[in-house]
């Protein structure tokens, strides 16, 4: 079969390869930051003990694989997910999948894809792709994150796929199934269940490490590197956020202009002005992340600094989840249905 | 963050992709446009860059000094930590950590040098006479 999957860049990679499925298969007003929202992919996390090449452990969204689920469940589609203990049964399925003209999104770790920028090629098995063909032997690939589409040789698929570490891909291939069109109501519903979650989880995850309370949880430990680490490893640390915050994906500012989007896309159907309003604080918190890492830059660019610049940039994480806290208990007032 | 302060700071990116940034028109809606780059970012990327730089020049000076085998070298080059290496070879860390003995490395087995030697992308002579 002639492949013709309609490539699709995007901020984030799930997002990209979520949404150009779910057009592909005739949802056409889906869109990236539609997506995102509903699926509630707005989060924050800080993960104590665990280290991300060494260095801390930082989310600014949920888990992999839970927005295109929740995006799809709140719109009475059904997504195929299929794992593999066996490699050669991952390779068959995929290429059965080809063979029938499907689309498919596969997981896979970034350290062996090829047209990756070198720099960016670290043991990170959450990247999604969507593969839609075959062509002299090699694999047609359509990465949300690179501006057009490229391929992939057997060899560097098989590596990719069964990448091993943290988050092993084992050869997730994914697709949605049934797609019907669906109603303006149910987009409305899909929205509001995906704010109302949103707001929740901010707002209300128990402990001290998730939500909201999971940047002032940065915050007191930002003041303390310093001491706890030596200046060099501090300074690494705070890189490693900003990196995590702003590195390919994020659409910049931790997915806060992404979720700003996603609200003002929100009013088209259901008109509402604070909505609006409330999509002005996410972008105004968008900013405030852009500036403290802007500052956090200041710590680890002459590897000279200080505990007040420590102290400065965690007095920053703290004014921003004040903003945030604030936009996500409004969210939580607003009657959308 | 408005469209006209897109950050475009050459960066590891140029020639390959640019990043979609989300951000605001004239006119205050939202649209997308792309960047090459931030400075900010670069900086973070290239430190964290320099430090594994550094550890894996350390470790090559541990293996010319003896200290430590070429296991350790390789993994550290390939930016895994033990446990990777772990799932990657199908080795116990246990075992992984004794192979870092130059002592235990001098007599592993063909078979086993050959497992290393296909996770690290090169021959088994290769790891055998790296000599840091």
């Amino acid at each position: 079969m002639e492949p013709n999957y309609k490539h699709l860049q995007a901020a984030h990679c799930e997002n990209g390869v979520a949404t150009g499925l779910l057009r592909h298969h005739g949802m056409e007003f889906m869109t990236e930051p539609l997506m995102f929202g509903m699926g509630s992919g707005i989060f924050y996390i800080h993960i104590p003990f665990m280290m991300v090449n060494g260095g801390p452990a930082i989310s600014y969204r949920s888990m992999p694989g839970l927005i295109f689920s929740r995006t799809c469940k709140a719109l009475g589609v059904k997504v195929n997910r299929k794992k593999f203990s066996s490699e050669k049964e991952a390779v068959d399925y995929l290429n059965q999948q080809i063979r029938l003209g499907n689309p498919v999104g596969c997981q896979v770790g970034v350290y062996n894809l090829p047209y990756f920028p070198a720099e960016y090629r670290f043991h990170f098995n959450a990247h999604n792709i969507v593969v839609y063909g075959k062509e002299n032997g090699n694999y047609l690939v359509s990465d949300p994150v690179m501006e057009t589409v490229t391929t992939l040789t057997e060899d560097d698929m098989r590596k990719v796929r069964f990448a091993k570490g943290p988050l092993e891909p084992k050869g997730h291939v994914y697709y949605p199934e049934n797609v019907k069109q669906v109603s303006q109501e149910q987009i409305r519903k899909a929205i509001a269940k995906g704010i109302r979650k949103t707001a929740f989880e901010m707002l209300y995850i128990p402990g001290p490490i998730a939500g909201v309370s999971g940047i002032n949880y940065t915050a007191r430990q930002i003041r303390k590197w310093r001491d706890k680490l030596g200046p060099r490893k501090a300074a690494l640390y705070v890189g490693q956020i900003v990196r995590m915050q702003e590195e390919i994906g994020t659409g910049g500012g931790g997915f806060r202009f992404l979720y700003a989007a996603f609200l003002e896309q929100a009013n088209g159907y259901i008109p509402n002005d604070e909505l609006l309003r409330i999509s002005d604080e996410f972008t105004k918190a968008g900013d405030m992340w852009r500036a403290s890492a802007i500052n956090m830059g200041r710590i680890f660019k002459g590897r000279l600094n200080e505990q007040k610049d420590f102290e400065e940039s965690a007095d920053m994480l703290d004014e921003i989840a004040a903003v945030e806290k604030q936009a996500y208990k409004d969210l939580r007032k607003l009657k959308l249905l | 963050m408005k469209k006209e302060d897109v950050p475009q700071d050459p960066s590891a990116l140029l020639g390959v992709t640019r990043d979609v940034c989300y951000v605001k028109d004239k006119d205050g809606k939202y649209t997308t446009d792309l960047s090459i780059g931030w400075d900010v970012k670069k900086q973070a990327l290239d430190n964290a860059w320099d430090d594994i730089k550094e550890r894996v020049a350390e470790a090559a000076l541990k293996v010319k000094k003896g200290e430590i085998s070429p296991v350790y070298y390789f993994m550290e080059l390939k930016l895994m930590d033990v446990a990777l290496l772990s799932s990657y070879t199908g080795f116990w860390k246990l075992t992984i950590r004794r192979h870092f003995k130059p002592a235990v490395f001098r007599a592993l087995s063909e078979e086993k040098l050959a497992v290393y030697a296909r996770v690290f992308e090169i021959s088994s002579e290769e790891l055998k006479h790296f000599k840091g």
